[in-house]
Parts: structure tokens; sequence; C-alpha cells
């Protein structure tokens, strides 16, 4: 039987170490719903998801009732409308049309961000592909809670630089669309390599097309909790240390798992994946960065910062592994620079570069993610930024991801705030020198060899 | 059977067990196990009960504790118990 110390222990990770499940993310496929009429489509696509989730937040929230644990986030990811919306859109505007219907369903059954709003083209683009790729600004500029993706490489396919170079021109379009509310668009457009077809957390979230008509993925969380467990055992060794991430991501787990089947059943919808993730928010003491700290690095961005973080992303999933059933998505520790403020003091510290954060993105999930640059950094420069990514992700075989903002009329030395979730962020400084000639070339880079992995 | 964890956290006065006793007798709710201790002075209370014989849904029992809690100011929370196994068995 349960005892008292379990209960309290349960509890106080709720109540003070910010222990909750992330996200409760349905995800629907809207294969069944193309229709060459785009008000026909557009109704198709607002009753299926109307039908599908018109009880997900009141379950979501009945749950979190039963069992004492806040489930912060309820979303919805549906198939990448380039797909969906391919044979009824002639124009960007008719492809911003849907992105208005997805906005007004998510908006009518209380979800906070639906995600798929995406193309993946990472091997070419047909032209339902470009058109919803360049219907991106004003999408994300007349919607509030849709967020897009875009694929734009694998391992398998190599790298689309055509498309590199075009997400270049349209995050900073995206940011100009936006530029009243701080750029915020950018903050729901994320460009991938490797981008999985089961991911529960946005702005990154799909349903794709190799999965079942609805189905349920969870995306835990926990950093105050690991922190919390890492503070008992200060100056023990790497073993120590790492048994005890592991134990911790063990139980954060469980609890995502007892959700996700919960949900599951109650909604008569099947059981996806577990998305075993250290998801930061701007609270403090929900902080990724704050465990690097706990490990021993001064700042998150010292040296030994990498390889503090690759331990900690590898033993949360060797602990989050065996406590689900079924472990997809993301699975790693996100290292968001405005939605952690463990990571904003360490770039206010002048501690963390874009370049470092480049290479800890070698070893976790995602990628550069939330990093507010200057609002006139160069359309090249942000393609060259992706292209870096999607090499890291093309060639360890991993998911990268770049979600920048540059700040319309802001620079290095100032500071946004995107509220919420999205904490707010300094505009941190960017390699100023050219790699024009290289992201105008065209066409694609090859896939990398499999073997000879040396 | 049903069960479901009770704790009560608060500073200590006289009658917090014989007060949320009362009220799951009345709501006929069975008391499985009970253990309880004073750290610095706060009571720490936790139950375990069997919900299989109330005509009660859990959110009204819920709420009913919170209000009793708030009541005699402390905190109860009501929580099934698959969270606690969920976390600490394998």
């Amino acid at each position: 039987m349960i005892n008292t110390k379990e209960v309290l222990e349960t509890n106080e990770m709720i109540e003070k170490e910010n222990l909750d499940v992330r996200t409760i993310t349905l995800g629907i496929s809207l294969l069944d719903c193309i229709c060459s009429d785009l008000e026909q489509l557009k109704k198709n696509i607002y009753n299926k998801i109307y039908d599908s989730a018109k009880d997900l937040v009141k379950t979501g929230d009945q749950i979190s009732r039963e069992f004492g644990i806040p489930i912060v986030n309820k979303r919805i990811s549906v198939t990448p409308i380039a797909l969906v919306g391919g044979a009824a859109c002639k124009t960007k505007e008719d492809f911003a049309e849907i992105a208005k219907t997805l906005d007004e369903v998510a908006k009518k059954v209380g979800v906070n961000f639906i995600g798929g709003y995406s193309a993946l083209v990472s091997k070419g683009m047909t032209s339902a592909d470009r058109l919803l790729i360049e219907s991106i600004p004003l999408a994300l500029s007349s919607t509030d809670v849709v967020c897009s993706s875009i694929n734009v490489g694998s391992t398998k396919t190599g790298i689309n630089m055509d498309a590199v170079r075009l997400m270049g021109s349209i995050v900073k379009e995206t940011a100009m669309a936006t530029k009243e509310s701080d750029s915020l668009g950018c903050a729901k457009l994320v460009i991938f390599c490797n981008a999985p077809d089961d991911n529960p957390f946005m702005a990154g979230a799909f349903h794709g097309v190799t999965e079942a008509d609805k189905i349920i993925n969870v995306g835990v969380s926990g950093p105050g909790v690991v922190k919390t467990a890492l503070e008992k055992v200060r100056g023990e060794n790497f073993e120590v240390l790492c048994e005890t991430i592991k134990k911790t991501a063990f139980k954060v787990t469980r609890v995502g798992q007892l959700v996700a089947k919960e949900a599951s059943a109650r909604l008569g919808v099947p059981f996806g994946i577990i998305d075993l993730s250290l998801a930061p928010t701007p609270a403090i003491g929900d902080s990724v960065a704050d465990i690097l700290h706990e490990i021993g690095v001064e700042h998150a961005g010292a040296p030994g910062t990498t390889a503090a973080l690759a331990l900690l992303n590898d033993q949360v999933k060797k602990g989050g592994v065996m406590a689900s059933s079924y472990v997809g998505g993301l699975s790693g520790a996100f290292i968001p620079v405005s939605e952690d403020q463990g990571m904003i003091n360490a770039v206010e510290a002048g501690c963390l570069t874009l370049e470092k954060l480049e290479a800890m993105t070698c070893v976790c999930s995602v990628g550069l993610d939330m990093i507010a640059v200057p609002g006139d950094t160069k359309d090249t420069t942000i393609a060259g930024i992706i292209a870096d990514e999607m090499a890291i992700g093309m060639i360890n075989q991993k998911t990268t991801a770049v979600r920048l903002i540059p700040v319309i009329g802001k620079t290095v030395g100032d500071t946004v705030e995107f509220g919420g979730l999205l904490g707010y962020a300094p505009i941190m400084p960017v390699n100023k020198f050219s790699c024009d000639e290289f992201v105008n070339r065209g066409g694609r880079i090859p896939a990398p060899v499999h073997s000879f992995k040396n | 059977m049903k069960k479901t964890i009770i704790t009560v956290v608060g500073k200590d006065t006289v009658g917090i067990i014989a007060k949320v006793c009362t009220y799951l007798a009345d709501s006929s709710i069975n008391i499985l196990d009970i253990s309880q201790t004073i750290v610095g002075g706060y009571f720490n209370m936790m139950m375990i009960v069997d919900m299989a014989g109330t005509s009660k849904d859990f959110n009204s029992v819920a709420d009913d504790l919170e209000q009793l809690g708030h009541d005699i100011g402390v905190v109860i929370k009501c929580q099934k118990e698959e969270i606690f196994d969920s976390m600490h068995r394998i």
C-alpha cells in the first residue's frame, strides 16, 4: 500500500517543483476532408476537428482534478495543410483561409494552440507546398493560435536548400507582418530537419500521414523536479548523478503515461506516444539551464555545458523509456532561450552565444529555439543559420529545428516580451559575415552516406 | 474498490480528524488506512479511502473536502490512488 512518504513526495513535486503534464495533444487526420471546393473543404475541416476535439479540454481538466496533477495545455495537431489544401487552394489567400478556419475551430473547442499549418519539403516542393509556405506570413498574422512548421531536410533525403533559402525570407516576412506584436508570428513558426510525425509540442506539432485517424500524444515535463533531486546529490560522482536523473525521469514519465492512458480511454482515441522532454517554462525553478548549473557549470554556455547537457538528455531518455510503453516525438531536453529564465540569465551574463547554443543542439532536442535576433538580420543570414542547424540533424540522424525571431525595430541590447509560456528574451547578436553566395546557389544538399560513420 | 488518497496539511488544531471523518462517514466513504504525524507544529495526515459506496461523485467530494479544509484552516486534497501507484510502483 502507498505510504505517507510517497504521497508527500509526489505532492511536493507538484506543488513546489512545478511537476506537470505539459500537454495532451490530440492528433487528427484531415485526409478524409480533402475536397476541391474551398468552402466545402473548410466546412469539412471545421466539422472533423470540432467533432473529434469537443471534449478534449473538459476531459483534460477532469483528469487533472482527479489526480491532482496540472495539465497545462490541451492542443490539437492536424495533417500538414499543404497536403489537405492542395486540391482546393489556388492562391496564398486560399491557404490563409484554411488557417483562419483552424484558428476558429481551435478557439471554439478551447485549445490553446493548433499545429499542422505545415509542409513536408525535405526533397522537393509541390506548387501547393510552395503556396502554403508563401502564405505563412499572412496566415500567422491573421490568426492567433495556429502554428506552422516546415520540414526542409532529412537524413534520408538531404537538405532542400531552395526551401531553406525561401524560409530565410519567410521568417523575415512573418516578422514584418507581426511587427506590432514584437514579431510574435515567428514564435509560431518552426523549420525542421527529420521532423517527427507524432510530436505533441508546439509550435512544431503536426499529425503525420503515417498516423492513425486520431491519436493522443502526451508531453511530460519537470525540469524543476530534476533540479531538486540533484540538489540532494551535490558533489557526488557521475554515477550517482546519472542514476538520480534516471530515477526522477522515470517517476515524471509514469505520470505522463497515466494521464495519456486515461485521456485515451475517456476520449475513445488510441494512445500514441509519450514525449520524454524536459520542457522549461519562464517560471522560476522550471529551468533546464538551472539543471545544468546544478550539474556544475556556472551558467549555461560555460565550458562543460555540452557534456552536461548530453548526459542529462541521455539519462532522461533512459529513465523515461522504461516508464512508458510507447515513446516518440522529440524526447529530449529543450533549450529554448526565452522560455527558460536560466537561459535568459546566461545570455544576459554574456555566457551564452548563438554559436554555443548551436553546439548544444548536437546533443539534445531540439534546436535553436525561441531566440530573438536583431530585426535587421538579413534573409540570407537566417537561411544560413537554418542550413547549419539542418546539417546537424541530417548528419546526426536526429531532429533539429530553428525557431528564430528577428524582432523588427529592435537590436542587441534590447529585450522583447512575448508573454505567457513564450516568456521574454534579450536580443542576441548574430555573426555579421555573409553567406549570400552559399544559400543562393539553389538546389539540394545530397543525403549523407549511412556507413563509414567515423 | 475506488481507492482515493486524502491528504490534510496545515496548522495543528483540535478536531481535524474528527471533522474529516464525520464528513466521510456521512458520505458513506470507508476509511481503509490513516497515518498522521506532526512536523514542526504542522499537521500532516494521509488517508486511504474507498469511494465505491458513496453516491456522491468525485468532484463534489473533492469540493466539499476543500471547503471543509478552508473552514478549519488546513489544506485538504483528494486524489485518485493511481497517480501515486504509477509513480512509486513498477
